[in-house]
């Protein structure tokens, strides 16, 4: 099948071996919705402008659209329907499920895949453009709201669903076992009056 | 045979308490599937070509080494295309040319369609489009949009271009107080985050279209109409949607997937990009607002005066009526209204969340705030004073308008009352801080809609509508308003929606679907539920009874119906860095009795982020010399995104609509009316400047600053 334009490729998602061919200009995206069946996962502009194809590569958040499906060999891919434990939801899905994180749904994978590996992010010590001490010794700043509107920030629902992503996001990291509890529920219990 | 009883026991209703979505599961995982992602063997993928000039014909297109590349199977234009028939009227009028793909050589805007390119695979396809060579004539173009262009004039839309009644400039002379602005609104695009995307197929000689769009029956009667097929051969499917706000209806991509289904006889997808969206999908027209109002001192409005000049196509007629809100929020013995349209090189806009109620309340609710100002009489108080006892133009009794009740329950839960009105005087750091308020309203409607319900031996329930659920929760609040209906738990209804051949159903849109599905659904399942009481038998296939709300609706006694509300912003702005933030906001909203409340919360607060995007970021700018928009994809286009919005809340007072079944007014669109003028005058409150014009962007924060100390 190998060409000047195409190659035989295999593809690792959510623990599983696909070979497959696809043509050099197939980006990862194109591979996963169009050839895998693996329609989970979205296109909303096809530009990494909005978040919506954002996948786990080896657990680290990235954008589908921007990856060829060539240069993800060997990569571990995971997408939405490989987040979950079987029928039991991953802690971020159940969260958007019970919190209505979501309205028409087309952003919501990319959501929930961006907050799993933001999670990690977080709990890994990175941080973000709003965390007050940067010094390495100073750990994980408090995941605050602000902290997750900041780091999800590169995702977008135009429904406007954010205000409840952020609830079920900051529910979610909750079960997390290096995040801490009091720090995230002082820190996501707004009010406005 | 069994008979099944649906229980007599009483049970706490379902419509009022919160559930989760019933497909919500699938939406989390991944399942759930939209347009573009449902499988055919044998699938070919189409590409759309637009136009690169504004205005002129198409010479010639090179489409033989098109034809020769790898994979192509067929360039349609306009030499080829089948013909289409547009002189109908269709469910919501005449149809928009711009879906009349390839019908002649001439080119109306930038981003028009001239050629479909369709492929084996997506990737051919693609490239085969973009090297599609296209010679045109190309003719000067006009796309500049200003408050005085010559050929603005009034034109009516879905209302009168005009009202008016008494002398305005008597009135307004002998005002005590006069506030004469103008205000602007840019282009703004739905942006959905899902494109629009149709497959077509020719299935034992039906057409069937799996598409995104507001409403199947509505599509498949356009798709019927436009290729003079007979409307029962015509299957519009729709399952998931992955939001619309006004943009998804008949549309080039789908009359594109058809023709190509129809001449390959094999299934076509044909997907927009987000660039083409801007081209394709329809927009908010700019528009630019005039308001004058005369007021005795103690703030009693004697004359309005709101005038709004919007733009269309050359080739359609769109009115963007921002005027119209003016009729129903407030009278003046003087009150005068008119919706002006200019035609321009420039795609045909469309309805987009609150078209009309977004940039009209924007103008009109800022200028009160001026009023309020130059009265000196609290922003509140003076819409109390203005409460309109009837329609101010139709003279009608409103049939509900508790506006004070929302502004009452605001003003306690926001902390209004100690709010100190000075303009400019709350320092924090580097911050300014200030609060605003405005009024909403957005009218309540219902159309006529069929719907079946069916009762199973099993003692399950199925109810079939062809609504569209684009986010709303449509399907959830319709199981809810069966399952009261059925007297039963919600568990044990399914909803199936989103299928043409479920019969004709309102669409999605005008915040009207739900209550005119309800309302439909509520007969079906309430009729349905006698009929198992008085012991009708239940065959294996089921009982089905049928509802169709057309006398019903024709029956409704003619009334001013709106919901309202009230919306409240903090802000943050610093005026060294032009930098914008709303801190916290509060929308209180007397809008119909609310089915979900879990997701109704939801809705209002979508509609306030679009108030707070359409206030500090959105705006298409449109190049005068392509014509074409500038940087037209989301790193150009700025929607609100999570680091802009802050804590906001939602919430209603208790508001059921006597006239409906269910009690239901609708809340698609309130959310966003108002909003944008509530952190606008919250930032004149926070810095002592007016920004007239939206989006409030950084540099005009700077150069107001500049021009403040200047002065």
């Amino acid at each position: 099948m190998a060409s000047s334009t195409s190659s035989v490729i295999t593809l690792k998602i959510n623990g599983e071996k696909h070979t497959l061919p696809v043509d050099h200009r197939t980006t990862l995206l194109d591979a996963l919705r169009e050839r895998l069946d693996l329609t989970g996962t979205k296109k909303g502009c096809d530009q990494g402008q909005c978040g919506a194809c954002t996948v786990l590569l080896d657990g680290r958040r990235a954008v589908a659209c921007l990856q060829l499906a060539v240069a993800a060999e060997g990569r571990e891919i995971t997408t939405i329907e490989g987040v979950a434990d079987g029928e039991r939801l991953h802690p971020v899905q159940q969260a958007f499920l019970d919190l209505d994180g979501f309205q028409c749904g087309y952003c919501t994978p990319g959501q929930i895949c961006s907050a799993i590996g933001m999670i990690e992010e977080h709990a890994a010590g990175w941080p973000s453009a709003v965390t007050e001490d940067v010094r390495p010794e100073a750990g994980p700043p408090p995941l605050t709201a602000d902290e997750i509107r900041e780091r999800m920030s590169g995702n977008l629902c135009r429904c406007g669903a954010y205000v409840a992503i952020v609830e079920a996001v900051a529910r979610a990291a909750e079960t997390h076992p290096d995040e801490g509890h009091a720090t995230l529920a002082e820190g996501t219990k707004e009010t406005v009056a | 045979m069994t008979a099944v009883t649906t229980g007599t026991t009483a049970r706490t209703a379902s419509v009022g308490t919160g559930h989760t979505r019933v497909e919500g599961r699938d939406k989390v995982t991944g399942a759930a599937r939209y347009a573009a992602e449902v499988p055919f063997a044998d699938l070919a993928h189409g590409w759309l070509v637009l136009s690169t000039i504004a205005r002129g014909r198409i010479r010639a297109l090179d489409t033989d080494p098109v034809l020769a590349m790898p994979g192509v199977l067929a360039v349609l234009d306009h030499r080829n295309a089948p013909h289409l028939d547009t002189d109908y009227t269709g469910m919501l009028g005449k149809p928009d040319p711009t879906c009349a793909v390839f019908q002649h050589d001439r080119v109306p805007h930038l981003g028009w369609p001239v050629a479909l390119v369709v492929a084996e695979t997506s990737e051919q396809a693609r490239e085969a489009a973009e090297a599609l060579v296209v010679h045109y004539e190309q003719e000067p173009h006009d796309v500049e949009f200003t408050a005085d262009h010559p050929d603005a004039r009034p034109v009516d839309g879905h209302m009168p271009a005009v009202t008016e009644k008494g002398d305005l400039d008597a009135r307004l002379a002998s005002s005590a107080v006069v506030v004469d602005a103008e205000y602007t609104t840019p282009e703004e695009h739905h942006n959905p985050m899902e494109p629009h995307a149709a497959t077509a197929r020719w299935d034992d000689g039906r057409l069937e279209v799996i598409d995104s769009n507001q409403g199947v029956t509505w599509v498949a009667g356009e798709l019927a109409s436009l290729f003079s097929l007979d409307p029962a051969s015509v299957r519009v499917r729709s399952e998931h949607v992955g939001g619309g706000f006004g943009s998804k209806g008949v549309r080039a991509h789908q009359v594109a997937a058809v023709m190509a289904a129809t001449l390959l006889q094999r299934p076509v997808r044909v997907v927009l990009t987000r660039r083409q969206m801007f081209s394709l999908a329809g927009y908010r027209s700019p528009t630019a607002q005039r308001v004058r109002l005369g007021a005795d001192a103690d703030g009693r409005l004697r004359a309005l005066e709101h005038r709004s000049v919007s733009r269309t196509s050359t080739v359609h007629e769109f009115v963007e009526p921002s005027a119209g809100v003016a009729r129903v929020m407030y009278d003046a013995d003087a009150h005068h209204t008119a919706n002006h349209v200019v035609r321009l090189d420039v795609p045909t806009p469309t309805w987009m969340r609150a078209p009309g109620e977004a940039p009209g309340s924007f103008a009109l609710e800022a200028a009160l705030d001026e009023l309020a100002e130059k009265c000196g009489i609290d922003p509140i108080e003076l819409r109390l004073r203005n409460e309109p006892e009837t329609g101010p133009v139709s003279g009608l009794p409103f049939a509900g308008r508790n506006l004070a009740a929302c502004f009452r329950e605001g003003a306690r839960r926001f902390g209004w009352a100690d709010r100190d009105s000075r303009p400019g005087v709350r320092r924090e750091g580097r911050w300014l801080l200030g609060t605003g308020t405005a009024a909403a309203s957005f009218p309540a409607g219902a159309a006529p809609s069929t719907a079946t319900a069916t009762a199973h031996p099993d003692g399950t329930f199925t109810v079939r509508i062809s609504a569209a659920d684009i986010g709303t929760g449509a399907r959830t609040a319709l199981a809810l308003v069966a399952a009261d209906a059925l007297q039963v738990p919600p568990e044990r209804v399914r909803v199936r929606i989103g299928d043409s051949d479920f019969g004709p159903a309102m669409i999605a849109g005008g915040s009207m679907g739900t209550r005119s599905w309800s309302w439909a659904v509520k007969t079906a399942a309430g009729e349905l539920r006698e009929r198992l009481a008085l012991g009708a038998d239940i065959p294996v296939e089921g009982l089905t009874v049928r509802a169709d709300t057309t006398e019903a609706l024709g029956a409704l006694a003619p009334a001013e119906r709106h919901s309202f509300g009230a919306q409240f912003a903090e802000v943050a702005v610093d005026v060294t860095t032009g930098e914008v933030r709303v801190r916290r906001m509060l929308g209180i909203f007397a809008a119909g009795r609310i089915v979900n409340p879990l997701t109704a919360r939801n809705q209002f607060l979508g509609g306030m982020i679009w108030g707070i995007s359409m206030a500090l970021h959105e705006e298409a700018v449109r190049d005068r010399a392509s014509g074409g928009p500038v940087g037209a994809d989301l790193a150009g286009y700025h929607v609100a995104t999570h680091a802009d919005v802050p804590r906001i809340e939602a919430d209603w007072i208790d508001d059921t609509d006597p006239d409906d079944p269910v009690g239901i007014k609708g809340i698609g669109e309130i959310g966003v009316v108002g909003a944008a003028a509530a952190v606008a005058n919250a930032v004149w409150h926070a810095t002592g400047v007016r920004h007239r014009s939206l989006p409030i962007r950084p540099d005009r924060v700077l150069s107001a600053a500049a021009g403040a100390r200047d002065a």
